[in-house]
């Protein structure tokens, strides 16, 4: 099977982050760090090739690879390179500057070309980026793409071209299968992804990473970047921080403290 | 007058409270047209009465449940062909934010998520990077397409029996994934996470024990949440974690109980109105969220906040 796995550099979770003047965050000022819940969408897809594989790895002769496929800067190389350490074949970077302020929409449209062209059976995703934080993204690439939707997964199997999963929704635990061509999501809760080693550090610098723009890709620079984008930000305010808020140390009538606070909001 | 569609956000036969809130905000713009893509239509419909609805409409001949959320923006894009709506407001639940983006790009509109307000000018508000920045955005292409957190608006009422129609709609079963089994989420006594005014969580300091968190949350009424130490660690089933992968809830009030505040919790209750901290450790980062710490053992302050709001109301 041809795995692609979608990962998004993303500013470290801890880091404060600020928007600019053009209403976008800014970037250029905090560390950026690969997605984490990216992560495990890089371990299924390892998990499942050295699963299904004779030999346990992927690559060559195995007759399963895995593509880490990003859109973003330059510098999102660094995502995909721990991805290639961690253990997977090879990395597209799609990167121009027409790309800056893109939306869910367009990025979607990027991501989507790019798996059509790379003829892909499985694509899996994380289950949302923890800075723009849609979670909009693999069911647009399956709309676009037309393949089965398999999105929250906990659990993944692959079985020929039949891929089940189970997931937990507001519905309850559903049990779900498609064919291949499938877009699959997966939880944080699907498994501990791996560290690096230094074989596989070392390993990735032979790995292949191309860098594509949009004229390789055959994307117009209109359909992308900030004035393409179907929404627009007005404005964007930092919150007035909560009010100071009230901090007492229990001395036994804490309990009581914490009533009284929530009679005076009429809480209770 | 203009239109507006509102989704019917529903589980196993219950209109939840979101569609209220929705019909509330899509009341604001123009006529609200609910539209129902669920095989418990019948069920369904009378529950729409009384709220700020002006039609309803059900989509027919296709079985919703069956498939993921395909079907549902394939039936959605069939309604707006009909209408032309001047907006589609969904809820902001995982399945609703995936309905949405699918039907986005078939409609080839912009989408918003995330929404915690909405003007009569379809100008909507977003609370971003863990509460820290508010933004205002608008849809600029095509039908809006805006979905809208729980709790972000007071539910009025309105006619008392919406005019109704059935709209035959086919779905040309693209989206091939195939629900095989479901084992429906066990209703307990107390209200939905999502749609609670209160939420009382615990976390790791409970070390396992909820019972004073529970006795807490049923004095007042309130839905149990817990953190993801407390998941993990078997404490409380998954469905209940609030946070970046578990559920985000926006209520009145929100109880931190022995729990740290790391990032992710944060992520998913920091849009609460009120936001009450029980901990230990006075440094923890919860306290800078707090309205209200109470730096001291859980298992002392819980049970006597848990007496005091009984004896309150009497
Ligand atoms: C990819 C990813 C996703 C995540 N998603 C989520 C998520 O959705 N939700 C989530 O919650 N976390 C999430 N986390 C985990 C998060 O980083 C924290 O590890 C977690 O929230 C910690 O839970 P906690 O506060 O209960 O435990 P701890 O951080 O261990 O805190 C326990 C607190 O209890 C206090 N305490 C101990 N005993 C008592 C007592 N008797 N009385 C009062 N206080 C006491 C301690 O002082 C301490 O502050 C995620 C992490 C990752 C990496
Ligand atoms: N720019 C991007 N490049 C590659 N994958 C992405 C990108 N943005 C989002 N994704 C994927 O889509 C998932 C959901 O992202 P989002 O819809 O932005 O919350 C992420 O976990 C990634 O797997």
């Amino acid at each position: 099977m041809k795995i692609a796995v979608c990962i998004k550099q993303v500013p470290d979770s801890w880091a404060q982050k600020t928007m600019g003047p053009d209403g976008r965050l800014d970037r250029a000022s905090v560390d950026a760090v690969l997605n984490d819940l990216d992560e495990y969408a890089i371990e299924s897809a390892l998990a499942l090739v050295e699963g299904n594989s004779p030999t346990g790895e992927s690559g060559e002769g195995s007759g399963h690879t895995i593509t880490v496929i990003s859109m973003g800067p330059d510098r999102a190389s660094e995502a995909l390179r721990k991805a290639l350490s961690m253990g997977v074949d090879d990395a597209i970077l799609i990167s121009d500057d027409a790309l800056a302020g893109t939306d869910a929409l367009a990025t979607s449209k990027v991501l989507a070309k790019v798996i059509s062209d790379g003829g892909f059976d499985m694509v899996i995703c994380g289950t949302e980026s923890t800075d723009a934080r849609m979670s909009v993204i693999p069911a647009m690439l399956a709309e676009r793409l037309n393949f089965a939707q398999l999105t929250f997964a906990g659990s993944v199997a692959v079985d020929g071209n039949s891929v089940k999963i189970s997931r937990q929704t507001e519905f309850g635990v559903e049990e779900m299968s498609a064919e291949f061509p499938v877009v699959v999501s997966v939880v944080e809760k699907i498994n501990e992804p791996r560290y690096p080693s230094f074989k596989g550090i070392m390993a990735s610098k032979k790995k292949p990473l191309i860098t594509k723009n949009l004229a390789d890709i055959s994307i117009a620079a209109s359909d992308v970047g900030t004035s393409a984008a179907w929404s627009s930000v007005k404005d964007s305010l930092p919150r007035p921080p909560r009010g100071a808020g009230i901090k007492i140390v229990d001395d036994g009538t804490g309990g009581n403290q914490l009533v009284a606070f929530l009679a005076e909001r009429k809480l209770v | 007058m203009s239109t507006v569609l509102i989704l019917v956000d529903s589980v196993g036969g219950k209109v939840s409270k979101a569609t209220a809130e929705l019909a509330t905000f899509g009341k604001k713009i123009g006529d609200v047209v609910a539209v129902i893509c669920s095989s418990d239509a019948a069920a369904l419909l009378p529950q729409l009465a009384n709220l700020s609805i002006d039609r309803t409409l059900s989509c027919t001949g296709v079985d919703f449940e069956k498939h993921s959320t395909g079907a549902t923006a394939s039936a959605l894009a069939a309604v707006i062909a009909k209408e032309s709506p001047s907006a589609v407001l969904i809820a902001s639940t995982a399945r609703g934010k995936e309905i949405a983006g699918r039907l986005a790009v078939k409609c080839e509109s912009g989408v918003i998520t995330d929404a915690i307000d909405l003007d009569a000018d379809l100008i909507a508000t977003q609370s971003v990077f863990g509460g820290s920045t508010t933004v205002h955005s608008t849809v600029t292409h095509g039908t809006p397409i805006i979905t809208i957190r729980g709790n972000a608006i007071e539910a009025t009422s309105g006619s008392a029996t919406p005019a109704h129609e059935d709209f035959a709609v086919t779905y040309d079963g693209l989206d091939k994934a195939k629900v095989l089994s479901l084992a429906p989420a066990v209703k307990g006594g107390r209200p939905e996470l999502t749609e609670a005014s209160i939420v009382v969580s615990g976390g790791k300091g409970t070390d396992g024990n909820f019972a004073p968190v529970e006795a807490f949350a049923d004095s007042l009424g309130a839905a149990v949440g817990a953190s993801r130490a407390a998941t993990d660690a078997g404490w409380y089933p998954h469905s209940h974690q609030v946070g970046q992968t578990g559920k985000t809830v926006s209520p009145q009030l929100y109880v931190a109980a022995g729990i740290s505040g790391a990032i992710q919790h944060r992520a998913g209750m920091q849009t609460s109105k009120t936001i009450v901290a029980i901990n230990k450790d006075p440094e923890a980062p919860i306290f800078d969220v707090a309205d209200f710490g109470v730096v001291g053992d859980l298992f002392a302050v819980l049970p006597q906040a848990s007496d005091g709001v009984i004896a309150k109301k009497g």
